[in-house]
């Protein structure tokens, strides 16, 4: 691992709750609050932190692991993403595959943690987030496989690396479709307004937040980051793919990227201040149509 | 220049696969006059280097009448029957949208295979037309309301269109015209067939029309 990498892999992990910030802000602009400080994701972090957790009796070293696996499978996630002009600290053929499924041992964790709990409304929203996910983890699949196809390569270094040119070959058509799938993908694992509402607490038609009810202190503020790296991942993944340009002068290829996550975090805002939330019987279709996307993102690369 | 009308091609494709998931006819009215303007530039864009008098009539006549007129006719349409804003169709959204899907990897398969002219605009225009026209027809037979079958007629008419700009630069302006005109009539006939439906038999819903009796 160089030193750029390995420094490109903590900044992001400290910058990563910012993010959430930002698309917060965006939502309070057009609902016209002034809404809270871009930093209130670190004081919320530094909050629960201070605070002990509760446990209940009920419940067994499953629950304590579901926290830590969240940030753990992020930053392993995060290594092998490369970053701006950052190269991956970690990087080999078919590392999607992996990177996929770490994201997926993430999810395992909580839902297990949450089961674990005993409770039937934690228990309710970890069918709903296991079968959202189930639909929404093939969507992320196809489209980095429509990627991989259009760049010829099996590593995200490579194909990062290699997205320029296939965008100037005339792959853009390819890339505008599973920019859509992977924004539904995004919104949809980062529990994001269409399908999930991160502000909703306790109503019965939420997902994610429910089964990080039983969590306090440090396991919450655990949760929070690893959502947060999360988003952040999805997000690098989608500016990565989008905006790959290389212009040899790291400075600006940083600037480069950190406008593209800027302006991916308004979309999302905006995204979220101008559609409602759909009724959940509706949300596998809006997956189903991230995989239609996908499946012809990857039609048109195989041609 | 090719890319900027692949991406538009992309929209197009997009644009028969929200009309499949969507259940709002207001919306799909919309979505339809999107697609209509979106392959007037499409025609546009594909003569750029030569456009003539004659790209430049059907293409803004086509912009015209299928962003401005068929939309304001619908839409008229629709407040006048007064119906409830669902599309009520037979065959489920999912199962459309991946109908939807299916129609376009089989549209690259046989495009692939088709004797076309060399001279189509990109590759990608045939598969698409293709499929819109099967969008267009599966909108048509699967939807209850008059007016989503409407929809559904103006959809393959745009596929049809976009066959033709995609292949047949060079059809005459007469025909293209005449198809203009038809679908323009049409559209106009049904909206007040439409209105009638309603008046008549208090729903649009076309199942209700199978049952008549003298």
């Amino acid at each position: 691992m160089s030193v750029s990498a390995g420094l490109t892999l903590v900044l992001s992990a400290v910058v990563s709750p910012l993010y959430l910030g930002v698309i917060q802000r965006t939502k309070s602009f057009f609902a016209g609050r002034a809404g809270p400080p871009i930093a209130q994701t670190y004081f919320d972090l530094f909050k629960l932190l201070r605070k002990g957790a509760v446990y209940s009796g009920t419940t067994t070293w499953v629950f304590r692991l579901g926290p830590i696996a969240g940030p753990a499978a992020g930053l392993a996630a995060l290594s092998l993403l490369p970053q701006g002009p950052a190269a991956a600290p970690w990087s080999f053929p078919g590392d999607f595959l992996v990177l996929i499924y770490l994201l997926a041992a993430a999810r395992f964790f909580t839902l297990i943690s949450a089961l674990d709990t005993g409770s039937s409304f934690e228990g309710m929203g970890a069918s709903r987030e296991a079968a959202f996910s189930a639909l929404a983890e093939p969507v992320l699949l196809l489209s980095i496989a429509a990627a991989a196809r259009s760049t010829g390569q099996t590593s995200l270094s490579g194909i990062f690396a290699g997205a320029g040119a296939a965008l100037s070959r005339g792959a853009a058509p390819v890339f505008l479709l599973l920019a859509v799938a992977l924004v539904i993908v995004l919104l949809a694992e980062n529990s994001r307004i269409p399908v999930d509402d991160p502000s909703t607490h306790l109503e019965l038609t939420m997902i994610h937040e429910v089964m990080v009810l039983d969590h306090s202190g440090p396991d919450l503020a655990l949760i929070l980051w690893g959502g947060s790296l999360k988003l952040w991942i999805l997000g690098a993944l989608i500016v990565g793919l989008l905006l790959p340009i290389r212009t040899g002068h790291p400075w600006i290829d940083w600037l480069v990227f950190a406008g593209g996550m800027f302006v991916l975090a308004l979309v999302i805002g905006v995204i979220e201040s101008s559609i409602a939330r759909l009724r959940m019987n509706r949300v596998p279709q809006f997956l189903v149509g991230g995989g239609a996307f996908a499946v012809v993102a990857l039609a048109l690369a195989m041609r | 220049m090719v890319t900027a009308l692949e991406i538009l091609i992309v929209f197009l494709v997009f644009s028969n696969l929200r009309l499949l998931g969507l259940s709002r006819l207001n919306a799909s009215i919309r979505t339809v006059a999107a697609q209509g303007v979106v392959l007037g530039i499409i025609a546009l864009l594909a003569n750029a280097h030569h456009i003539t008098w004659r790209i430049l009539t059907i293409a803004c006549a086509g912009i015209v009448l299928k962003g401005v007129v068929f939309p304001v006719l619908l839409y008229r349409a629709l407040r006048a029957a007064k119906v409830r804003r669902e599309v009520e169709p037979y065959l489920g959204y999912l199962p459309s949208v991946l109908a939807g899907v299916g129609a376009f990897l089989i549209s690259l398969w046989v495009a692939a295979r088709l004797p076309l002219p060399e001279a189509t605009v990109s590759t990608l225009m045939v598969p698409a037309a293709l499929s819109t026209m099967f969008v267009g027809l599966l909108l048509t037979v699967t939807r209850k309301k008059a007016l989503s079958q409407a929809l559904g007629y103006l959809v393959f008419e745009n596929g049809i269109y976009a066959f033709g700009v995609g292949v047949a630069l060079e059809a005459p302006v007469l025909v293209e015209m005449g198809i203009l005109l038809d679908v323009f009539v049409a559209v106009f006939v049904m909206g007040i067939a439409v209105f009638h439906i309603s008046r008549e038999f208090d729903s649009i819903d076309t199942t209700k029309l199978a049952t008549l009796k003298e």
